[in-house]
């Protein structure tokens, strides 16, 4: 049982939801990612979702291509990730999952990357554009590890492909609250509730909302239908409007404590 | 028959995609084989084809070419068609079953501007809306294109991300594409992209193979020794080979050379690139040590893309095609040459191919040997870019 599957064994015997913060390796710094886990975690948060930034994030909107950008600059790798996570590890065992495109591990090699990965601590992975049909060897490797590898499911899923992918899904599943790429809205769809339903009557594994849940009202609102919600955007502009300030960490934790005290 | 049930040739191609858009491509696919086997469906779309769109072009025997070579050399005229290129083979085709989806909007990306032009044209015709995304570079430089595409009622959505080309404004689409996928249809303008589009846009482009075979047959009574035609993402090439693989003639798929391979500044994924996953599939692709994406180079901007078709890789890997490059300034003398011996203003793409055929391959090609150049679109678009290289 690695870190994610102990956090949601923990959470549920305290009746609690789980708090998934986003934030990019490097962006604005390798040093302040490593201030905001710490943070982070001392706000709150329950799991780190931690991008590693890609040339083409096609799932991703404005908020997070911007980031992406910012990261890249500073020369962000997979190496260079695991060895944060590596530092990070050193204080925390809070679970750490990688979201990155799938380019960036088929050209580093899966078995390669679910190896250097584990041994740096990071606990799983999310690759918005591996639907199952083309995550098979990566999901055969990860199982080997106890490395997890989380799917998306998204408002469009048939009820088959919902009961493929809660199958396949290992950590939890990433339900995507709208159509469409990440960053705020103003309102999250109406269907919401009924998607959420039907999927945790399909499934006993662990569901988590995200994509444009940015305030404590839909944090409040969403973790009611589910066992966790991710807050990713919203905390990414946080971090844009605080760059250069020295008190950036710190701003960040006071935002993030507005969203986990909801739950 | 390749590609198999999951979009694969080979190793390459599949389906890439945020699980939003799985739904959607699987309809795609139930929707487009339907379509193939309905008669209606074919004849509207060969109706189309021959009244709207101009239908067969031409194989031109390029007489001044020939006898200044020593080969005998044809074009197949995809300039003539209405548009000036060869997309419009596709669009018809993908507005046709968009409609036939009941699907109330078409986008597209485009990089010269001419699949742009060819999904604005289809969309009029069927009194669809249609966005299409551009990048500000292309924009710029194709500037005429943009001007055509407001005039035929699209609206041009400029791309500012990354390389403000085709690979981003292509990234745009399909960010559209996941946010109103459920009443939006996706004109995809190359044999890129997550299955079944590189199987789908093929077979509608398929035509021109068909025809040229056809056509060398009547005049040559055998087939050509040797095609040749330019590759970005590879539809026109894709679409000049495919009636022709099981055939003994050898195909030369033509890359962006840019401003040379070992500058770095290019468009050759083939020559070049390493296999990766881009825009849905896996296919060669240039990129960097990290497998980031780098930026492509070309003169033009048809051909000014990181990626490949995945069948243009089988082809690579089975040894069917040989893929070779020709830089900005031989495709700038390509261009020339065609305009001054055979009368004929080419696009810069396929003025990539015409320098490959007329300079490297005909003088080792030997006496007689029939050359098939797919001339992709017309150079109109380009006249200002051959203005600022004086030629």
């Amino acid at each position: 049982m690695n870190r994610i599957d102990k956090k949601f064994k923990e959470l549920k015997k305290r009746r609690k939801k789980a708090f998934v913060a986003f934030i990019m390796a490097g962006d604005p710094s390798i040093a302040i990612t490593k201030k905001l886990v710490f943070e982070l975690e001392r706000q709150g948060a329950d799991i780190i979702e931690l991008g590693v930034a890609f040339s083409d994030p096609l799932a991703d909107g404005p908020a997070i291509q911007r980031s992406s950008e910012r990261a890249l600059k500073k020369k962000v790798n997979l190496d260079v990730v695991c060895r944060l996570v590596k530092e990070i590890r050193q204080k925390t065992q809070i679970p750490i999952a990688f979201l990155t495109y799938y380019n960036l591990l088929y050209h580093y090699g899966l078995e390669r990357f679910a190896e250097k990965a584990k041994s740096s601590g990071v606990d799983g992975v999310i690759v918005p554009d591996l639907p199952p049909e083309e995550s098979g060897e990566l999901r055969r490797i990860a199982k080997k590890k106890g490395f997890s590898l989380i799917h998306l499911l998204a408002p469009t899923s048939s009820r088959q492909r919902i009961k493929m992918i809660a199958n396949t899904s290992t950590g939890f599943i990433y339900y995507v609250s709208l159509t469409g790429t990440t960053g705020v809205r103003k309102e999250l769809p109406k269907e919401l509730s009924s998607s959420l339903r039907l999927i945790k009557r399909l499934t006993k594994k662990p569901v988590c909302v995200g994509f444009g849940i940015s305030t404590p009202q839909q944090v409040k609102a969403v973790s009611r239908l589910t066992d966790g919600v991710i807050v990713g955007s919203a905390i990414i502009k946080m971090i844009e409007k605080n760059i250069g300030k020295q008190r950036l960490v710190e701003n960040v934790g006071k935002f993030v404590r507005r969203l986990t005290c909801m739950l | 028959m390749l590609p198999d049930k999951k979009g694969r040739f080979m190793g390459f191609g599949g389906k890439f995609v945020p699980e939003t858009l799985m739904v959607a491509l699987e309809e795609l696919e139930r929707e487009y084989k339907k379509a193939l086997k309905d008669a209606k469906f074919r004849q509207e779309l060969n109706d189309l084809l021959k009244a709207y769109a101009g239908r067969p072009t031409p194989l031109y025997f390029a007489r001044n070419l020939s006898k200044k070579t020593g080969v005998k050399i044809y074009l197949k005229r995809e300039d003539l068609l209405h548009t000036g290129a060869h997309k419009i083979n596709n669009t018809l085709g993908q507005v046709l079953l968009a409609v036939r989806m009941g699907k109330s909007r078409v986008i597209a990306e485009t990089g010269a501007g001419q699949h742009g032009v060819a999904t604005a044209t289809a969309a009029a015709v069927f009194g669809l809306p249609c966005d299409v995304y551009m990048g500000v570079e292309d924009i710029e430089r194709q500037a005429l294109n943009v001007f055509k595409m407001k005039l035929l009622g699209a609206k041009v959505i400029p791309v500012y991300s990354g390389s403000k080309t085709l690979k981003d404004a292509t990234n745009e689409a399909i960010r559209d594409w996941v946010t109103n996928v459920r009443t939006t249809h996706y004109v995809l303008g190359s044999v890129v992209g997550p299955h079944p589009y590189p199987v789908m846009v093929r077979d509608f482009q398929a035509i021109i193979g068909k025809e040229t075979k056809r056509q060398i047959l009547k005049y040559e009574e055998r087939l050509p020794d040797y095609m040749v035609a330019c590759v970005g993402g590879g539809s026109n090439s894709i679409g000049f080979f495919h009636a022709l693989f099981k055939t003994k003639v050898k195909f030369i798929g033509v890359e962006a050379g840019g401003l040379g391979l070992s500058s770095g500044k290019h468009g050759a994924a083939l020559c070049k690139g390493k296999p990766g996953v881009l825009h849905g599939s896996k296919s060669y692709l240039l990129q960097d040590k990290d497998g980031q994406i780098k930026v492509a180079h070309s003169i033009s901007a048809g051909l000014d893309y990181p990626g490949v078709g995945p069948e243009h890789s089988y082809y690579k890997d089975i040894g069917r095609a040989k893929y070779v490059s020709v830089n900005d300034k031989e495709a700038l003398e390509g261009f020339k040459i065609l305009c001054e011996e055979e009368g004929i203003i080419p696009a810069l793409e396929p003025s990539h191919a015409i320098y490959y055929a007329v300079k490297k391959l005909s003088p080792k090609a030997g006496k007689n040997k029939i050359i098939a150049i797919c001339l992709s679109g017309r150079g109109d678009k380009d006249i200002d870019i051959i203005k600022q290289h004086r030629l």
